[in-house]
């Protein structure tokens, strides 16, 4: 790690760089930026932004299971109950009683106040609100070692996947034709958005978390023409907003998971107003 | 594989559905589908809307549970029994503006390459190539929410000639696409049937579509009602019936 520390301080000529929460806080937007963008497109793509919230929501109900149990690592029963809370609001959508969004909206709310309830029966929420807006200025270097080993499985199983996942969601009985098991592909997806979201939520926040997922992909979607475009400009979008997110927070004393997110609401803006005027034009 | 000017006397690739059925939701929707469609053969699949045309080809990929059976046999005649099967849907479900192009669909089913990193040369050439047998090859770089009704059909129709499916199936949409369009897609599934070892079996809508370019129809009422020669379909009383025209105006 020192050696990291000291090419970090040796290349970046900022005063900043010189306290170590901000080359881990650097390290960790490094890591968790790119991934958010590439499988943003996706979520973007499939319309299930308000599933990956839902998602996001569901892990305070983790964190609530994960203290009645005992259980040291919060991580372990967020996931699990993440992936739980994944299937569950799948098969609920699949039964046709209600139409999806009602489903997640209603998962979604539930998530949250469970988690609430249980957390603040011995009246202690306050510990935990951390979870809410997270924050990056904390992450130790061993944290910073599961994040990456946990992301590098990601973007390996991701790679593996995107085409046969890309091709169920553009005609499930066209993917079945061709022998994918779309079933198993879209599980694999939920499993993939639950770890990304459990895995960063302590660092990035519960509230903001899906922002990171979405803005991104609906911006570089904007801009795109292809499917390399479109996941270039959408990891590129994360990047910048991510540093400049960071970087800026410091001097202006606010939180870096928020300021992040205005930057990339700020760049939707932008590629939304160039989309509009390329339309105007044709 | 493709076998160029097969000879369709020699040729013994056919498709058979035997028995076939579906119960979805407690209610029959199909019972006693058999037929069997050869070589150089496109049967259309006619009837009203929710007759279980769809449902017919969604069974025959196995989509849906069904009973009875399909069984698909190769130029030899002999039954293959994982077969590659062509597919031209009704519908995708994507966005318009969503930057998809021809090139990024077509690299999904060829590759496991992610096609968010890129395409090889290689990989280009192979879609123009097949691109170009249904006179697409201009559209490989289009977004596919750009392309009109026609010309996402066609590019699809390519889709499904690779890898050389072992029976094709066209899901023709219900709105109407442009009229060139699907003069030029029908023309070329024409040509394409005896140069190929594969039958092929569509859901039209069109009248005059089937008659002009399909050999035999079914007419689908939940159950095989009657089949026979396209040429004659518009002459029989139980599709006349079935469509709500009247004997005495002789046409459609």
């Amino acid at each position: 790690m020192g050696a990291i520390y000291k090419f970090m301080e040796s290349i970046l000529p900022f005063s900043w760089i010189h306290f170590n929460f901000m080359k881990n806080a650097l390290i960790a937007i490094i890591l968790i930026s790119p991934l958010f963008g590439l499988i943003g497109t996706m979520i973007v793509n499939n319309k299930m932004s308000f599933f990956s919230d839902a998602l996001g929501h569901s892990a305070l109900t983790g964190i609530a299971i994960g203290v009645v149990l005992g259980i040291g690592n919060y991580m372990i029963s967020m996931l699990l109950f993440a992936i739980l809370f994944a299937l569950a609001i799948s098969g609920v959508i699949q039964s046709n009683v209600s139409s999806p969004d009602t489903v997640i909206g209603v998962f979604s709310s539930m998530g949250v106040a469970l988690g609430i309830v249980i957390l603040s029966i011995k009246g202690g929420f306050s510990k935990y609100s951390g979870y809410l807006i997270g924050d990056i200025l904390s992450i130790t270097p061993k944290e910073l070692l599961t994040l990456a080993v946990t992301l590098v499985l990601i973007l390996i199983l991701w790679s593996l996947c995107f085409n046969k996942l890309m091709l169920s969601s553009l005609n499930s009985d066209l993917a079945l034709s061709r022998q994918i098991n779309v079933k198993l592909y879209k599980n694999i997806f939920v499993l993939i958005i639950a770890l990304i979201v459990t895995v960063s939520i302590k660092w990035v926040g519960m509230l903001i978390i899906n922002s990171l997922l979405v803005i991104p992909a609906a911006s570089a979607k904007n801009v795109a023409n292809d499917m390399k475009s479109y996941h270039i400009f959408s990891v590129l979008f994360s990047v910048i907003s991510g540093l400049s997110g960071l970087i800026l927070s410091y001097y202006i004393g606010t939180s870096a998971g928020a300021t992040i997110v205005l930057i990339s609401a700020t760049i939707f803006l932008f590629t939304f107003l160039s989309k509009k005027a390329g339309n105007g034009k044709a | 594989m493709t076998i160029r000017g097969a000879d369709k006397n020699k040729c013994h690739c056919s498709v058979k559905i035997i028995n076939l059925g579906v119960v979805r939701g407690g209610h029959r929707i199909l019972k006693d589908i058999s037929f069997s469609v050869k070589h150089s053969e496109i049967m259309a699949l006619v009837g009203k809307n929710g007759a279980g045309k769809t449902t017919i080809l969604k069974s025959i990929i196995n989509t849906v549970p069904h009973t009875g059976r399909v069984e698909f046999f190769n130029s030899d005649g002999k039954m293959i029994l994982s077969p590659q099967i062509g597919y031209v849907p009704q519908k995708l479900s994507f966005e318009r503006d969503t930057p998809i192009t021809v090139l990024d669909l077509f690299c999904t089913n060829s590759t496991r390459f992610p096609i968010w990193m890129g395409h090889s040369e290689k990989r280009k050439q192979r879609a123009y190539e097949i691109l170009s047998k249904v006179g697409a090859q201009d559209q490989i770089n289009k977004k596919i929410g750009r392309l009109s009704g026609g010309e996402l059909q066609r590019v699809m129709l390519a889709f499904a000639l690779e890898p050389m499916p072992d029976i094709l199936l066209l899901d023709e949409p219900v709105s109407a696409i442009d009229k060139t369009g699907v003069t030029i897609f029908y023309k070329l599934i024409t040509e394409m049937r005896e140069e190929f070892h594969m039958p092929v079996i569509m859901v039209s809508h069109d009248f005059d579509q089937v008659s002009k370019y399909a050999t035999s129809y079914a007419l689908i009422d939940g159950t095989l009602v009657e089949t026979g020669k396209a040429s004659e379909m518009t002459k029989s009383p139980k599709v006349r019936k079935t469509f709500g025209i009247s004997l005495d105006t002789g046409g459609f």
